[in-house]
């Protein structure tokens, strides 16, 4: 077939004396060379198209950096009229709001992993991986609508409880009087609704489906053997799962945390529609009012001048940044030989 | 542990109900002993049942009993909070009285392990319905599907005005945001693992790190280069540029997984017979990975589709049909959910229910498609 690489084979040229080893040049037919080279340019260009943004946000926030200096980092107030930029309540906010969701997420995500590798019979697998896949492709802006209308009035009710017997914790408090009788507190509890807590919610409905399908995953492939000797010594299931598949499984449950907590970071739609935004630097989780950095742009793209448009545009560097290290970290972790050039046919 | 799960002392029984092993010695040959009666193997006894029916009842009847009479509590979830407490403590005390240690730990962790996806199933389960439910009222009239909103009012009777432009506009930013990202990225994806070499490790650590990307950040991207710089209107456009932007890595990513787990010895019999790299690709690994790549690359465009907060900040809101996405803004589901719920008219935010509602059916199709696609692997 001409378009099959051609390997030249040079015979030696004398016939006699000292064998000599055969030179190899296999050379590419025409159509392999098109087939590397355009697959090849394609790929430089995503490169420079998708390097660009990261370049293009790191250029777009040296202004802001310049102008504000490193008081960007530790002013908490956002009033770009009277040039006061910060991006600490927003950079506490997020992180707030990512670690709140993540504390609601990984135990449920954690659970439910175990729940359909070493749990579930085996009729209900294959469903169960399916509604979380499903789950996963669920549009944040409905959590977000559903938590806001349906879970708000309950959570805000937990809310009330936990600052009125365990306001003594500092991110339990709530600065208004735990004691006023909740039916007698402004509509939809005015001083619990829109907290970092509730928009949390949100968040950790949306990251559990991706926690648990990479931690399903690393728990699917504890080797059979060892957890049937666990069973076979008299181990209860619980002791095969603590001894055979936790260990076994441990980075992903790490890695999966991390990527959760890096989608987490980024979520904006859903924490927009519930919180009611606030730049002040708390660690009271249950008050009313926080801010997100994604949330933020969202709100003040809008009316931005160039100069505050390139102060958003260094939030989004910062938020950027955090969610690359805790991708990068993540993707170090759970990485494991997926590559399929070894399997055997 | 079985010597401990019947507390009745062996010799309670008649012989021939006892264990093989404990039996008496018989002192007929082999072939003359009566047949042993085959066990039923089950993972659960009787007992292990009842325990747990046991629990319950008495958690619920502490419940019941405690929780607003004695110690004055009040609300839905604390009561269920409660009450699975109770169950618990009931349920390890109950364990405890006739198993050791390591069996009640195994049982607690159970309910624990149980109570995890039944409490996330409910939540789903409760949003899609509670969704749906709002959103019915909007739901039931045809118009709704065959009319946009141009000239209604937010508090005009739900047999006005509709949605079609906002399903229209997702399709089309979705259809050329598609049409931009899947092919670039599958082709990228070709690249890192077929190609290979020091370049493509490059371009696998750069893509790796964008997907890193949060939607907002791309969409203020797209809106300070295309929109500010550049002074392109809010279009769909703009909007399908800014969900490529973002879907361009994850796609590439997802591709990338798929083909680097075709088996290597394809490629070699491929290469063994006399094809080249070209013919590889496109004769072997491409069809192997074939259901798989369909199915990553629809659960990418699910995502596009239910991504809101780039659009937000790049097609513009508008509330008639428009089908040219290069002029004038252009409406789309998850923007227009939003713009409902923020309005604040309840008409309005039950409009937006509904639109949230064809939202899930939308993403469900595309799911199933997947599923569909992904079937025919075990079909061939």
């Amino acid at each position: 077939m001409s378009a099959s690489t051609v390997a030249v084979l040079e015979a030696p040229e004398e016939p006699a004396g000292e064998p000599v080893p055969r030179r190899i040049v296999a050379r590419d037919s025409l159509q392999d060379r098109v087939f590397a080279h355009g697959v090849r340019s394609v790929a430089f260009v995503v490169f420079l198209i998708v390097g660009s943004i990261g370049l293009f946000l790191g250029l777009q926030s040296r202004p802001t950096l310049q102008h504000y200096g490193f008081h960007f980092f530790i002013e908490s107030r956002w009033l770009p009229s009277q040039d006061v930029v910060g991006i600490k309540a927003v950079l506490v906010g997020t992180l707030e709001v990512a670690t709140v969701a993540l504390l609601m997420a990984f135990p449920l995500a954690f659970l439910t992993a175990l729940f359909i590798t070493d749990w579930a019979p085996a009729w209900m697998r294959p469903a169960l991986i399916r509604i979380v896949d499903l789950m996963a492709a669920v549009p944040s802006i409905v959590f977000g609508l559903w938590v806001l209308f349906y879970v708000q009035p309950h959570a805000a009710e937990v809310a009330h409880w936990l600052s009125k017997h365990a306001g003594w914790l500092p991110f339990f408090r709530v600065h208004t009087d735990v004691d006023y009788p909740i039916w007698n507190q402004s509509p939809g509890y005015a001083s619990y609704a829109g907290s970092a807590f509730i928009a949390a919610i949100a968040v950790a409905l949306m990251i559990f489906p991706m926690a648990t399908s990479v931690m399903r995953e690393v728990f699917g492939e504890a080797p059979a053997g060892e957890k049937e000797a666990a069973i076979a010594l008299g181990a209860t299931r619980w002791a095969m799962v603590r001894t055979v598949v936790i260990p076994f499984g441990r980075s992903g449950v790490v890695g999966g945390t991390m990527l959760a907590l890096g989608r987490a970071l980024g979520e904006t739609i859903s924490v927009l529609l519930i919180i009611n935004q606030a730049f002040e630097v708390k660690v009271r989780v249950l008050e009313s009012g926080t801010a997100t950095i994604s949330a933020l742009i969202a709100t003040d793209y809008a009316e931005a001048t160039p100069a505050q448009l390139s102060a958003l545009l260094t939030c989004g560097f910062v938020l950027f940044l955090m969610t690359l290290l805790v991708n990068t970290l993540a993707a170090r972790i759970v990485r494991r030989s997926r590559s399929g050039s070894g399997t055997e046919l | 542990m079985s010597a401990t799960a019947d507390p009745r002392p062996a010799a309670a029984l008649p012989a021939d109900q006892l264990p093989a092993a404990a039996r008496p010695a018989d002192q007929r040959p082999a072939d003359q002993l009566p047949a042993d009666p085959r066990r039923a193997t089950r993972s659960h006894t009787r007992e292990d049942v009842l325990t747990a029916v046991g629990a319950a009842a008495a958690a619920l009847a502490t419940a019941w009993l405690l929780y607003e009479e004695v110690f004055g509590f009040s609300g839905t979830i604390g009561f269920v909070v409660f009450a699975y407490v109770a169950f618990m403590a009931f349920y390890a005390g109950l364990t405890a009285l006739t198993r050791p240690w390591a069996v009640v730990v195994d049982r607690l962790v159970t309910t624990l392990v149980v109570a995890a996806p039944t409490l996330i199933g409910l939540a789903l389960a409760a949003m899609v319905l509670t969704t749906a439910a709002k959103g019915l009222s909007a739901l039931v009239h045809p118009n709704f599907y065959t009319s946009d909103m141009s000239g209604v009012r937010p508090t005009d009777p739900y047999t006005q005005g509709g949605i079609l432009h906002a399903i229209v506009g997702t399709l089309i930013e979705v259809a050329i945001s598609v049409s931009i990202s899947l092919p670039l990225g599958v082709t990228t994806a070709v690249y890192m693992s077929e190609i290979g070499g020091r370049g493509a490790r490059a371009v696998r650590t750069m893509v790796e790190a964008m997907t890193a990307l949060p939607s907002i950040v791309a969409g203020l991207f797209i809106y300070s280069v295309m929109i500010i710089r550049f002074h392109m209107q809010p279009s769909g456009l703009a909007a399908s540029l800014a969900l490529s932007v973002m879907g361009l890595p994850i796609m590439a990513r997802a591709a990338d997984v798929v083909l680097r787990v075709v088996p290597g010895g394809l490629r070699e019999a491929s290469y063994a017979l006399g094809a080249g790299r070209w013919q590889t690709v496109w004769r072997v690994v491409l069809p192997t990975a074939r259901p798989g790549l369909a199915t990553a690359l629809i659960l990418g465009i699910a995502r596009m589709v239910g991504e809101t907060s780039p659009l937000l900040l790049t097609s513009g809101a508008s509330n008639f049909l428009n089908t040219n996405p290069t002029h004038d803004a252009m409406s789309s589901l998850p923007l227009y959910v939003f713009t409902a719920i923020k309005s604040g008219e309840p008409t309005f935010e039950t409009r937006g229910y509904a639109a949230a509602t064809v939202l899930l059916v939308l993403v469900l199709i595309l799911f199933l498609l997947a599923r569909l696609v992904a079937k025919q692997r075990s079909a061939r």
